[in-house]
């Protein structure tokens, strides 16, 4: 880690590598669900890559690494239980018509421009979230990196985005565009 | 190729990245060492202030009474405790308990001011009315704590707490009751209920601004 602080790439993914086993170690002992556990150790390794400049060599690594998994290990439970509380899947969404044209809720957008004009409607977190993943087409890594948000983060705003987006549509916040 | 190795795979694309993407930093000093720079710097503003304005001897008098000499050094010890708690939970492994270490200087502070009250009679009004110079008390100690608390804020974002509520709650109360012990040395009459209420109000109000904008102030995610 002392290595790493100096900017010593080789060194700094060789201690990425080993630590994730341990990590990942410690993830499941909160979380059963695989998808869910790669999530956390994947924010585990951002968090620790952001806070790199706290580590105090003078004291050992593993409790310093511990209390950052644990930290993102209940800040994931928090959001888990926050979006199963208000948040219920909607049948519809995988829905299919018949007509082409239905199924595709953009239809109407025909420009970047109107496109754009309805991101600034979006708070900027949500905004950064959509532009990275749907319009940049960044993996959740990259545009995690990219961002500053964590992968869990970038999926919730993304997903409120394109939630914020369609109520934008149905509360007639905006003009709808017509198909 | 199954969701399960998608994720490993994730992860080793992950750590690719933020390899490419490092770059070195300076290690934060030890938290401690860096709460002592805060309050060293304060302590030289407050210092030159309190040479300045305040009327020394009125303070001296005061000082001189046993349950105001507590008072002001419990105050005190809040204010540093609190900060030096701040500080050390600001970075990861460390152990959460620090944040009671401001609890009994704070205790001895009400205690201490609570008895001010019992002594002076419980009388909700001052020597200048029911609220008498209490408002600027809480003023002052608003007023004082925004310089401060900036300057605290922007110390304690470098380490990028990953728990901002503790941090910014400590941070705060060290703000305020750093605030407030300066405040002493301004404060020519003895506590009243109002005015230990003011004081508190004034103590409650840095806190609540603080949590509320600790996200920002912190830069935390």
């Amino acid at each position: 880690m002392v290595a790493a602080q100096a900017g010593d790439r080789r060194s700094y993914e060789r201690l990425l590598r080993e630590i994730t086993p341990f990590v990942r170690g410690l993830v499941r002992r909160h979380c059963n669900n695989h998808h869910d556990i790669e999530e956390m150790v994947q924010d585990t390794l951002l968090a620790v890559h952001r806070v790199r400049q706290t580590y105090d060599p003078a004291r050992a690594f593993l409790p310093w690494l511990a209390a950052i998994a644990a930290r993102r290990g209940i800040d994931g439970l928090r959001r888990r239980i926050r979006i199963a509380r208000f948040e219920t899947p909607e049948a519809g969404v995988y829905e299919t018509f018949g007509d082409a044209a239905a199924n595709n809720d953009m239809d109407g957008v025909r420009s970047a421009q109107e496109v754009e004009a309805l991101l600034q409607h979006l708070p900027p977190r949500q905004r950064e979230a959509l532009e990275a993943l749907k319009l940049r087409e960044l993996s959740l890594v990259e545009a995690a990196a990219a961002s500053g948000q964590s992968v869990a983060a970038l999926k919730v705003n993304t997903h409120r985005a394109l939630k914020s987006l369609r109520a934008l549509f149905g509360s007639g916040g905006l003009d709808e565009p017509k198909g | 190729m199954t969701a399960e190795v998608e994720a490993l795979d994730e992860t080793e694309r992950l750590i690719d990245s933020l390899g490419a993407e490092l770059r070195p930093v300076r290690r934060l000093a030890p938290p401690a060492r860096r709460a002592l720079r805060w309050l060293l710097v304060v302590a030289l503003v407050a210092l030159a202030l309190i040479l300045r304005f305040a009327h020394l001897d009125i303070v001296a008098q005061r000082l001189a009474q046993p349950r105001i000499a507590l008072e002001c050094l419990a105050t005190a010890l809040t204010g540093v405790a609190a900060i030096f708690a701040a500080f050390i939970l600001s970075v990861p492994g460390r152990s959460s308990r620090w944040a009671w270490l401001p609890v009994p200087p704070l205790l001895l502070w009400l205690g201490a001011s609570g008895l001010g009250c019992l002594k002076n009679g419980l009388s909700l009004h001052g020597p200048a009315g029911f609220f008498g110079d209490s408002v600027h008390c809480l003023m002052f100690i608003a007023g004082a704590s925004v310089p401060m608390a900036a300057g605290l804020f922007w110390m304690l974002r470098h380490a990028r707490p990953l728990a901002p509520l503790p941090v910014a709650a400590l941070g705060t109360l060290g703000v305020a009751a750093t605030a407030a012990f300066i405040l002493q040395f301004f404060h020519p009459f003895d506590v009243t209920v109002i005015d230990l209420a003011l004081h508190l109000a004034a103590v409650a109000i840095v806190m609540g601004v603080g949590l509320l904008l600790r996200r920002p102030l912190l830069a935390a995610t």
